[in-house]
This record gives C-alpha cells, structure tokens and sequence, in this order.
C-alpha cells in the first residue's frame, strides 16, 4: 500500500511539474543554471571516470585475448562496444544519480524544511513547475551531452591505455574502434541516457519536495533519492535493452 | 477584512480547529494568540491556502478563498504577503533577487522600475545597502526585514506574519513589532500576526484572537485583555511573575 501510495504521490507531483511555466523567461534562467549546476559541474567527473574505465577496459580485453587465433583488433572494438553500449549511458547516469541526484533532493529538501516552497506557493507560484521541470529539462537535454563525451573520452583512454602497456599496437586498437561501426548503438545510448536522465531529476526532485521534518530528514530524503534512482535505472536498464536490442 | 467562517480541521484523528469564527479586520494589526500546539499556526495556514478546511469558509473580502480550486486561487495569492517564521528567503538569490522575484514573476516592468520598487521597500524596513547580501550573510533582525519587504514589494491588501518575533532580542523584536504595524497603517492592510509574545500583544494587538484546544476561546484587544476575567487567557497571558506585576 506504502509503495502505491508513493507511486501515486509520484504521478500527482509529475503531472504539477510538467505544466506550463508561470513566466518563460525565468523559466529559462533557471535551465541555464541547473544546466550549470547538473551538467558543466559533472563534467570533472565524467571524464576522469571515464578516461580510467576506457583504459581499465582496454587491458582487461588485453589481458584476456592472450590467443594468437584471436586478433587483437578485437580489445579495441570490444572496449567500443562496452563503452557506447554499457559504461558510459549506465555507470555513468549511476554515478551522476550519486552526484547529482543527492543535490536535486538535498537542495529541493531544504528549500522544503524551510518554509521556501511554502513561500513560492503562497506567491501564487507553481512550486513543483518552478523547481523541478528545469531540472528534469536539463537534465534530458545535457546527460546525453556528457554521454557522447564519456564515450570518445573512454575511448581515448584505451588507446591511451594500450600505448602505455604495450599490449596492442595503436594501429590495431584504431582498427578495432572502426569494425563493425553500427551508429543504432550511439542511438540505443542515448535513449537509455535520457531515461535515465529524467528517472534521476524527477525521483531526486519527488525524493526532496516531499521531506516532512528537518535537516536528518533531507540527509535521509538524499540517500532515498539515490537508492531509488540507482534501483530504477537499473531496471530500465535491463527492459530498454529488451526492447531495443531484440 | 479576512472573514473566517465556521471552520474545522482535522488530521487523522485529530481536530485541531474547532469550529472557529472571527474577523479579522482591515487597517489593523490583528493577532492570533495561543499556546504551542493550540491551532494558531493551522488556522493561519488555513487562511493562507496552504491547508484546505474540512469545513467553513474563508472570506477575503467578498470572495470565499477556501471554496476556490487551487488555479483560482492564485489572484487572491497575489494580493497576500507573507513573512514566515525563519523569513523563507531564497537562499541562492541576493536580498535584490529576492525582493524582486514576485515582480519578476508577475509584473512586465522593466528592470529598473522593479530595482526602483526594491529601494523603496528596502527603505521602507529601514535597510540600505544590502542589495548584493546574500540571506546567510544577514542577522536574524536583517532577514525577518528582508522578508517583510519581499512580502509588500507587490502592494498587498493582506499580510500575513507568523511569529515574526521569534528568535529575536527583545529590542529587535520591538523594532519588527513597530514595523509591522506601521506599514499596516501606511498601506491600509489587513494583517494578521501569529505571536506568542505578550510583548506583541500589549504593543500592537488592535484585536486579538485567543485560541485554546483547537477552538477560539476569548476575543478582544490590548485593552480589554488586561481586565479579562477569562480563566484560561489568563493563565497564558500573565504566566510569568513579571506579567502578573504588570497586572
């Protein structure tokens, strides 16, 4: 009962947030910021996660096809293949439920404890339209942004990785990254980044308008937001591949 | 005039507001007092729109704000300021930001028309040269007048305080009381004061409304309070040795 409740709040809140906004210049002042806040401010950590899964991938392939019947173009495309098609839409949007999912709902959570959300409602203002829609429109707009740029920054860590090493020559792993080039493959990521996109924003920002108490309940609320985000992006995971590639 | 109509709320199980009507009127300083956990809070959250009534009627003027659906009830909205209890400014906007949201959102004007209206408010609550503070970088005292002037920046007809007091030293405290009252006066509003500061009441309370267990159990002013024989304000309003000297 808990869980359809919930659901129900879920839906009631979405339905609030996805109405037209009271002023459509501030509407788009608050994208540029969370565009800033959810999207530039993750660019760090994308890419230094990024760079050393790529080089990680490249060796473990590496390491793995030790058979001279097996050619060794093979590590360069196998890593292409796991970053467009796994590390970069999933971990990444896992990671980025971490980061940018505990700022959604701690933020939104304390404007909540605060009485701010009171205040914008009282001025008339549609607070959910007002704080969440920006959030859930950056978020869908910039994640497949910071995807494509995971992806060819994974890449270059492989490369990186194997000219390091030694294990394969930089020709080889450039010939693995051309092979069988399928361009469905960056669609199925972006479409599984923008799921999850909007999973992270709308779950983070439910997770943080609905704390009831102080300041342990927005801990709590964050960590939920999280728990909850990373859960479903999993699942879409698993049902956006059944529907997209079988 | 805010006119409050048989009303009753409950949650779960519990009445909280029992059946309550009065008046609260136009020009006035109008007070809710209570004990923590009275009902004063509901009511003015009430007649504010943020709780619906179970049953009764909020009147603002001639329209029935508790009977309207949520959308309609925006105009209404825009007529109300509201100082909440921790001043509810937003924390990533500077004081000028703040004050300027409600124009921003409501109004066409230009930019500097809308800083014009900032100045004049922040003048208003005696502030200057806080435009680029932030509101963690105000004192209590600052913020509660930051919030007061974001809550008349759009000329409302009715105002609404919850304990602007609290929090705050006893001269600063003073200083909010007078400030409040005086732009009652000024600009003709309708305001209602959720307080339990006895201070308040026998300062600026034009008409007070005693509420006990969820139900409205005395009404009057600063005068008459002083010589009620009413068993239950008394024992809220003189509960301290200094009160009842004052007596």
């Amino acid at each position: 009962m808990g869980f359809l409740r919930e659901a129900g709040d879920y839906v009631s809140l979405m339905i609030d947030t996805f109405k037209r906004p009271d002023k459509g210049r501030v509407f788009r002042r608050q994208l540029l910021i969370d565009f800033h806040a959810l999207g530039v401010d993750s660019v760090g950590i994308v890419v230094f996660i990024s760079l050393f899964t790529g080089g990680i991938i490249a060796m473990q392939m590496a390491y793995n096809i030790d058979n001279p019947l097996v050619p060794l173009y093979l590590v360069g495309y196998t890593t292409k293949q796991m970053m467009i098609l796994e590390i970069s839409p999933t971990i990444m949007s896992l990671i980025l439920a971490g980061k940018v999912g505990s700022s959604i709902a701690s933020e939104i959570g304390t404007m909540r404890v605060t009485e701010q959300i009171d205040a914008l409602k009282v001025m008339g203002i549609n607070p959910a339209n007002y704080l969440i829609l920006p959030k859930i429109t950056a978020a869908m707009l910039f994640f497949p942004v910071l995807v494509i740029f995971s992806i060819a920054i994974g890449l270059t860590g492989g490369l990186l990785a194997v000219i390091i090493t030694g294990s394969v020559t930089p020709t080889d792993f450039i010939d693995g990254l051309r092979a069988w080039w399928a361009p469905f493959d960056i669609f199925y990521a972006l479409i599984k980044t923008v799921v999850f996109a909007f999973i992270i924003a709308s779950v983070s920002g439910y997770k943080g308008y609905t704390v009831k108490g102080g300041s342990v309940e927005v801990g709590r609320a964050s960590t939920k937001a999280v728990v909850a985000s990373s859960i479903l992006i999993i699942i879409f995971d698993l049902i956006l591949t059944q529907m997209l590639l079988t | 005039m805010i006119e409050v109509k048989n009303i009753s709320k409950s949650f779960g199980d519990q009445k909280v507001l029992d059946n309550i009507s009065t008046k609260f009127e136009k020009g006035k300083t109008n007070l809710i007092i209570g004990q923590s956990g009275s009902g004063k809070t509901v009511l003015m959250k009430c007649c504010i729109g943020l709780f619906d009534v179970d049953e009764g009627e909020i009147n603002f003027d001639t329209r029935c704000f508790s009977g309207l659906k949520e959308k309609d009830k925006k105009d209404t909205r825009k007529e109300m300021g509201v100082l909440f209890q921790g001043g509810a400014l937003f924390d990533s906007f500077t004081v000028e930001e703040n004050i300027m949201f409600p124009l921003n959102m409501f109004t066409r004007q230009s930019y500097e028309e809308k800083l014009q209206r900032v100045n004049d408010v922040l003048n208003h609550v005696n502030l200057e040269n806080v435009n680029a503070k932030f509101p963690a970088e105000l004192s209590g005292g600052m913020v509660k007048r930051v919030a007061i002037a974001r809550a008349i920046a759009m000329n409302p007809m009715y105002l609404f305080c919850d304990e602007p007091n609290s929090g705050l030293d006893p001269k600063t405290a003073e200083l909010i009381d007078e400030l409040i009252s005086e732009l009652t006066h000024k600009f003709d509003m309708t305001t209602v004061i959720n307080t339990h500061d006895m201070n308040s009441v026998l300062q600026i309370g034009q008409k007070i409304a005693f509420i006990n267990k969820g139900e409205l159990w005395w009404e009057g002013d600063k005068e008459t309070i002083l010589k009620t024989d009413n068993k239950e304000l008394n024992e809220f309003v003189f509960s301290t040795e200094l009160t009842r000297r004052i007596k």
